[in-house]
């Protein structure tokens, strides 16, 4: 039988195999859970012991999408028959659907606000990270220490003098405040980690970009960041799901305008009863985004971030 | 093509000096070696003359007009990196073809100029490869490409065959050879190999110490070393020195080595004090009727030839003489010197004392 230092035997990949899948699987079950829980019937969804097999309802996203009123059972047959399915899945609870929830706005809202301060973050912390990897900066190892001491407390212990700050500035619940907010929440570790990715990229190709007749910056968006591009997916994943999910400030900066969907979903909770279907609903089209952006990115997570053409 | 003159060029870095004054001039159409170990200075001046660093004080000239201080865009002026930089994201006729986009040349002539020069360095079937999967060989070609596409003023080359196998070495420095004969383009050449900088260039600049210490052809180098550095760090193996006690008038022509009259070349300078005998090893003759003797420590027999290693009343001494020649380890053997090849050093100062033999040499040197 031969044996092979690299390639593991079919025993070895058969228990490791195993051992990852079953891993992945434990931790996914809260996921597969919540995304049962929002195709059960609210009472389903709170059924004792817990169903795993039920007949499956789009209750939970007609109510995470829509208010409903309740009307007396003679009012109920007085109206025309039901126009569409909502309708209909309404009114089996005594109910009208009386207008739109404002999930919709408020899941747009956490679009604007953590799309658009990843976009800051990585743009403000490349050219940063570029210039502490590239030029002689007088005082760049303090600099550098103090981007990174902007992150050496919990953000929230300043949250009362952000929260004066911003209403005296007039940011408060605005997308641009928000924005900004965490961007500079960010900014640190955008800087850090593109730093240590430039870092790694040999300054031969922008010489010889240089050479090859381009000016300084051409060099830097044609040759630097293509191969910065692993890195700045990379920090672009970490600066969005701190982005996405962050709910102290989310409630304490905003309430209409500009209030994320962290913030909105408990709220639904409280809509005539225990609604876990609805927050349940919420809670899976609030994760998809970025499991998105991730997959979309995972090209460049895995890819190496030079390969092979200067030799070390 | 091009003239480069290099003109008390300088260049610091905070407090360290990179590059001491210096000064030289590489001619048109000149195979150029820069020459010397490694932190010397001479890929510093290298970077200097493309751009790629700016000297703090000094000028260069290229084709009369003085560059020192524009971006290396504006200098027309071709690199090739030691380590290749090959732009990883891009396949071998994107590489090529780069200088020629930044020119904004139309697509057409790019395709067909980067044709020709694949065709010229025999990679037209690896155009579409992306540079990852190339072998040392095909990737020095490509930056080869990148560089003489778009017909610069000159070459500069940082150690570029440094990245590859000892095997392919040999064979690249001929093609880079035959192919700078065919261009006829004046070409900088920075390595630290003594050898091929004696077997490639038309002319050679020995670096040490941030400064230049001889300039001139291989031949001139070799047999007319201008320090014993040069002395030293050209030949393998290299000179040999034996150190002396003595005073010359200039006119002299023997010096007298621990009691034994030696012929040298008929020396220019007066000098006295503690002095340099130096002598190649292929220069020294093994015979029963030298008067100054040594004692025979080791041989090492190189097919042809043989590197016998002596003790003198001078210090060690190694002597290329013909394999058939017997050399006993624990004899004592006679020694002579060709005297028209002696070069006299002055030990403190490191010189060459002038005399008939390198006079012209150092006059410019």
């Amino acid at each position: 039988m031969s044996f092979s230092i690299t390639e593991p035997t079919p025993r070895a990949k058969w228990i490791s195999g195993t051992l990852v899948i079953t891993y992945a699987l434990i931790t996914l079950i809260p996921l597969v859970w919540i995304f049962m829980t929002g195709f059960k019937t609210p009472p389903d969804s709170i059924s004792y012991p817990p169903k795993v097999f039920y007949e499956p309802s789009l209750e939970g996203y007609v109510n995470l999408f829509t208010t409903r009123t309740r009307v007396s059972p003679e009012a109920l047959d007085a109206l025309p028959p039901p126009a569409n399915f909502a309708e209909e899945i309404v009114r089996n609870r005594n109910m009208v659907i009386a207008g739109p929830s404002k999930f919709g706005e408020r899941f747009m809202n956490s679009v604007i606000i953590g799309f658009g301060s990843t976009f800051l973050s990585i743009f403000l912390g490349t050219l940063a990270a570029y210039a502490f990897s590239r030029f002689k900066i007088p005082l760049a190892d303090d600099l550098l220490f103090f981007i990174l001491s902007t992150r050496m407390m919990p953000p929230i212990a300043v949250a009362i003098p952000i929260f004066l700050m911003y209403r005296n500035l007039g940011l408060s619940d605005t997308h641009l405040g928000m924005i900004l907010l965490y961007t500079a929440v960010n900014i640190s570790l955008a800087v850090w980690l593109l730093k240590g990715f430039i870092d790694e990229i040999p300054r031969e190709y922008e010489e010889a970009a240089l050479i090859d007749g381009y000016t300084r910056f051409q060099a830097f968006y044609k040759v630097v960041l293509p191969q910065a591009a692993t890195g700045i997916a990379s920090t672009a994943i970490f600066c969005l799901i701190f982005a996405w999910n962050e709910y102290a400030f989310a409630v304490l900066l905003t309430s209409g305008t500009a209030q994320t969907a962290p913030p909105f979903i408990p709220t639904i909770i409280g809509v005539g009863g225990l609604d876990w279907p609805a927050v349940a609903a919420g809670a899976t089209i609030f994760l998809l985004p970025v499991m998105i952006f991730t997959i979309l990115l995972r090209k460049h997570l895995l890819r190496g971030i030079t390969f092979g053409a200067v030799r070390k | 093509m091009a003239e480069i003159v290099i003109k008390n060029v300088r260049k610091e870095f905070g407090d360290f000096v990179a590059v001491k004054e210096s000064s030289f001039t590489i001619e048109d159409g000149e195979f150029f070696m820069l020459l010397g170990p490694s932190g010397c200075g001479k890929t510093t001046t290298l970077r200097m003359i493309a751009g790629l660093e700016l000297p703090t004080s000094g000028e260069i000239f290229l084709d009369g007009e003085e560059i020192s201080q524009r971006p290396p865009s504006q200098r027309d002026i071709a690199f090739v990196f030691q380590m290749f930089a090959l732009y990883p994201h891009m396949n071998v006729r994107k590489n090529i073809s780069y200088p020629l986009i930044s020119q904004g040349m139309p697509k057409a002539q790019v395709k067909a100029k980067v044709d020709e020069i694949a065709g010229i360095l025999g990679i037209g079937d690896i155009l579409n490869r992306p540079v990852g999967g190339l072998s040392g060989g095909d990737r020095q070609r490509v930056a080869l490409g990148r560089a003489i596409v778009r017909d610069p003023k000159a070459f500069m080359m940082d150690e570029p065959l440094g990245a590859l196998d000892a095997e392919f070495r040999e064979h690249m420095a001929e093609e880079l050879r035959a192919l700078h004969d065919r261009m006829n383009a004046t070409t900088v050449y920075v390595t630290h190999d003594q050898l091929e900088a004696m077997q490639m260039g038309d002319k050679i600049v020995v670096m040490n110490n941030a400064v230049v210490e001889q300039f001139g052809t291989p031949q001139e180098i070799y047999d007319k070393p201008a320090t014993m550095f040069v002395a030293d760090f050209i030949g393998s193996p290299s000179m040999n020195f034996l150190p002396f006690e003595g005073a010359l008038d200039a006119g002299a022509a023997s010096v007298s080595l621990h009691d034994q009259t030696m012929s040298v070349p008929q020396q220019r300078e007066a000098a006295s004090g503690r002095l340099v005998f130096g002598v190649r090893p292929e220069h020294v003759r093994l015979s029963d009727a030298g008067a100054y003797r040594g004692e025979v420590l080791a041989s090492e027999y190189l097919g042809t030839t043989q590197i016998v290693t002596l003790e003198t009343a001078n210090g060690p001494l190694k002597a290329r003489v013909g394999s058939e020649q017997v050399a006993k380890v624990g004899e004592k053997v006679g020694l002579s010197f060709r005297p028209e090849t002696v070069t006299l050093f002055d030990e403190a100062s490191g010189r060459a004392l002038r005399s008939e033999l390198n006079e012209g040499v150092l006059a410019h040197g």
